[in-house]
C-alpha cells in the first residue's frame, strides 16, 4: 500500500512522550509517534498492551472512566488537545470514534445518524435528511437501509450496525476517525465490508485503527505501530513492518511467537 | 454419609424450603382473603360515594378516597422530580468520589428512618417552620402555618424519596456504558448524554420507582398524622376558583385544606371510634378500598410502564 506519496503526506497528529495511568496502573509510557493525514494507521499488539488506551487518548474519551492521569502531549494540527481552552465537544466532533462492539442507540436508523448533527445544533429537516443520506452512502449502508430509515437500528445485522456507527461518526464531519477493533464482533463477510469502507474513506479522512488481527493491519493500513506493554516498539510503513521489521520483538510477534 | 442418607436429607431440604416459600404465599392469601370476605359486603356503590354519617358509624368513605388520591398525586409530583434529579446527579455527575459516597449514605439513612419521625419532622419543619414563616412574610394571620394537604404530601414525599432515588439510580446504571461512550465520542455534553441517551432508556425503570413509592405513600399513616389529615371532614378539600374575565367558577383541590385519608380513617375507626364493634364492617370495608386503590394505582402504573418500555424498544 505504501508508495512515493507516503513521505509527502502532512502530519495530522503528533503524540509526544505520552504516558497514561488508570489509578496507579501505568497503561502507556513514553509513546511518541506522528500520524499522517489521509492515511490509515494501524495499531497492533497483544491484549492489554495499551492500544485501545492510546487511541482513546486522542479524543480524550479515556478520561470519562474517572480516575486517570495523562502525561506528555498530543497535538492535533499542531495544537495540544490538552490545552486549557480546548473544547471537548469540538475535539470530539473533529475526532470521531467507532467502538469495538457495534453500539447503535436504541433509536431508529435515521435518529442514530442524525444524533450527532442534532447535538451540534442542526435542526432543519432538509439539512438533516441530506446529512443522513450522505453519511449512510459514505458508510456503504444507504442501499440496504434507505427504505427502512424509521426502523429500529437494533434490527440491523451486526455488520450493518457497525457501518451505521461509522455513518453516525461521518455525519458530524470529523477529520480523524478512530476505530477500536471495529471488526472483532463481526463475521468474515461483515469484516470484509467494513475493511472496504475504511479504505474508501481514507482519501478524505485520517484513520487510526486498532486491531488484534495482523492480517487486517497488513491488508488495510499504510502504516503500522506495534505496541507492547504500553511502549511503542516499532512504527513504520506497514509493508516494512510485515516484511522486514527492524526490531526482533516485532518479528517475534508478527510471526506468532507470542501474543 | 451414605448416598441414601444424603438423598433423604436433600428431599427433606426441598420439602422444608418449599413449605417456607408456600407459607409466605399463604400469609398473603390469608390477609387478602380475610379482608375481601369480611369487607366485600360493606363495599357498595353508596359506601364509595357517600360521606360518613351518624358519628361515622354509617355512610361511606368518599372523602377519604378523594383525600388519598389527592395526596398521593401531590406527593409523587414532588418526590419524582426531586428524586430523579438527585439520582441523575449521583449516577451521572458525582461519579465514585467522596461526595457521591456521602450522598449515597444519606439516602440509605433516610430510608431507615421510622415513619413517625417523618411525621414529627413534617410538623416541625413544614407546618411550624416553613408554614408559619410564610405567614409572617406574607403578613397573614394563619394560612400556611397549619396542618394541610400540602404539608402532608411534602412529608410523604420526603419519606418516599429514597425509594425513588434508589430505583432511578438502578435504572440509570443499567444503561450500557457503551451507549454513553458513543454519545460522548460524538461530542455530546454530559447533559446531552443524559437527556438523549440515558433517560429514554431508563424511563421504565424510573416508573417502577414511582409505582413502589405510590404504594408506600398511600399506605402510610404516621407521616400525615400531625401534618394534615382530619378525623372527620364532611366537605371535600375543594375550593371554587373564579376564572378571570370569563367569570366561570372552577372547582380545584385546595392543598391548604385538611383532608380525610383511608389509612388514617381505618386507624381512627379501630381505635378512636366510640363504638369500635359497631364500626368493624366499616373498618374492613375501608381496608378493602385502600388495598383496592393501591392495587389499581399500581396496575395503572405497570400498564403505563409496559407501554413506555415497548415504545423504547421499538423507537
Amino acid at each position: 500500500m505504501s508508495d512515493v506519496q507516503e513521505q509527502t503526506a502532512p502530519e495530522k497528529i503528533l503524540i509526544r512522550d505520552l504516558a497514561f495511568y488508570y489509578g496507579s496502573t501505568k497503561a502507556l509510557s513514553g509513546v511518541t509517534m506522528e500520524i499522517l493525514a489521509n492515511r490509515i494507521t494501524a495499531v497492533i499488539g497483544p491484549s492489554g498492551c495499551g492500544k485501545s488506551t492510546l487511541i482513546k487518548t486522542i479524543n480524550r474519551i479515556a478520561e470519562v472512566s474517572g480516575d486517570v492521569r495523562v502525561e506528555g502531549d498530543v497535538r492535533l494540527d499542531g495544537r495540544s488537545i490538552f490545552a486549557r481552552d480546548v473544547d471537548l465537544v469540538d475535539l470530539r466532533r473533529r475526532v470521531g470514534m467507532v467502538f469495538q462492539k457495534p453500539n447503535p442507540f436504541p433509536k431508529s436508523v435515521y435518529d442514530n445518524v442524525a444524533f450527532g448533527p442534532r447535538l451540534h445544533g442542526i435542526a432543519k429537516r432538509s439539512a438533516l435528511d441530506e446529512t443522513v443520506e450522505r453519511a449512510l452512502v459514505q458508510a456503504a449502508l444507504w442501499k440496504e437501509v434507505k427504505d427502512r430509515l424509521q426502523q429500529s437500528a437494533m434490527e440491523l445485522s451486526g455488520g450493518q450496525q457497525q457501518r451505521l456507527c461509522i455513518a453516525r461518526v461521518l455525519a458530524v464531519d470529523p477529520e480523524v476517525i478512530l476505530m477500536d477493533e471495529p471488526c472483532s464482533a463481526l463475521d468474515p463477510t461483515g469484516t470484509a465490508r467494513i475493511e472496504e469502507t475504511i479504505q474508501d474513506l481514507s482519501s478524505d479522512y485520517t484513520i487510526v485503527i486498532v486491531t488484534h488481527n495482523m492480517q487486517q493491519a497488513a491488508r488495510v493500513s499504510h502504516r503500522t505501530a506495534f505496541l507492547l506493554e504500553g511502549r511503542l516498539i516499532e512504527y513504520d510503513e506497514t509493508e516494512r513492518i510485515f516484511t522486514n521489521p527492524s526490531v526482533p520483538t516485532t518479528e517475534d510477534y508478527i510471526t506468532g511467537r507470542f501474543g | 454419609m451414605s448416598s441414601a442418607v444424603r438423598r433423604r436429607l436433600d428431599r427433606l431440604a426441598t420439602v422444608l424450603l418449599g413449605l417456607v416459600a408456600f407459607s409466605i404465599l399463604g400469609i398473603v392469601l390469608g390477609i387478602l382473603g380475610d379482608i375481601f370476605l369480611k369487607g366485600r359486603r360493606t363495599v357498595t356503590w353508596e359506601f364509595l360515594t357517600q360521606i360518613p354519617l351518624d358519628g361515622m358509624t354509617r355512610g361511606g368513605v368518599f372523602p377519604a378516597i378523594f383525600g388519598t388520591v389527592c395526596i398521593v398525586v401531590l406527593m409523587i409530583m414532588m418526590a419524582l422530580p426531586l428524586g430523579v434529579l438527585a439520582a441523575i446527579y449521583m449516577v451521572e455527575y458525582a461519579g465514585q468520589g467522596r461526595i457521591a459516597r456521602v450522598i449515597r449514605a444519606a439516602v440509605n439513612n433516610l430510608a431507615g428512618v421510622p415513619s413517625i419521625v417523618f411525621g414529627l419532622f413534617g410538623l416541625g419543619f413544614f407546618v411550624l417552620f416553613v408554614g408559619r414563616n410564610l405567614d409572617r412574610v406574607t403578613g397573614r394571620d394563619l394560612l400556611f402555618g397549619q396542618p394541610a394537604m400540602l404539608w402532608a404530601a411534602a412529608t410523604l414525599a420526603v419519606l418516599v424519596l429514597p425509594v425513588v432515588i434508589v430505583s432511578t439510580a438502578e435504572a440509570l446504571m443499567a444503561v450500557p456504558r457503551s451507549l454513553r461512550e458513543a454519545a460522548f465520542a460524538l461530542g455530546a455534553t454530559r447533559w446531552q448524554v443524559v437527556r438523549g441517551v440515558v433517560l429514554p432508556q431508563a424511563w421504565s425503570g424510573i416508573l417502577t420507582g414511582a409505582i413502589l413509592s405510590v404504594s408506600r405513600g398511600a399506605g402510610e399513616t404516621a407521616p400525615i398524622l400531625f401534618t394534615g389529615c382530619a378525623y372527620y371532614l364532611p366537605r371535600l378539600p375543594v375550593v371554587r376558583l373564579t376564572v378571570p374575565l370569563l367569570g366561570i367558577q372552577v372547582p380545584m383541590v385546595n392543598p391548604l385544606d385538611q383532608f380525610m385519608e383511608l389509612s388514617y380513617h381505618i386507624f381512627i375507626m379501630a381505635t378512636q371510634s366510640h363504638n369500635t364493634m359497631l364500626t368493624r364492617p366499616i373498618q374492613y370495608g375501608t381496608t378493602l378500598v385502600l388495598v383496592g386503590l393501591t392495587f389499581t394505582l399500581n396496575l395503572v402504573a405497570i400498564l403505563a410502564r409496559r407501554r413506555l418500555s415497548r415504545r423504547v424498544v421499538k423507537a
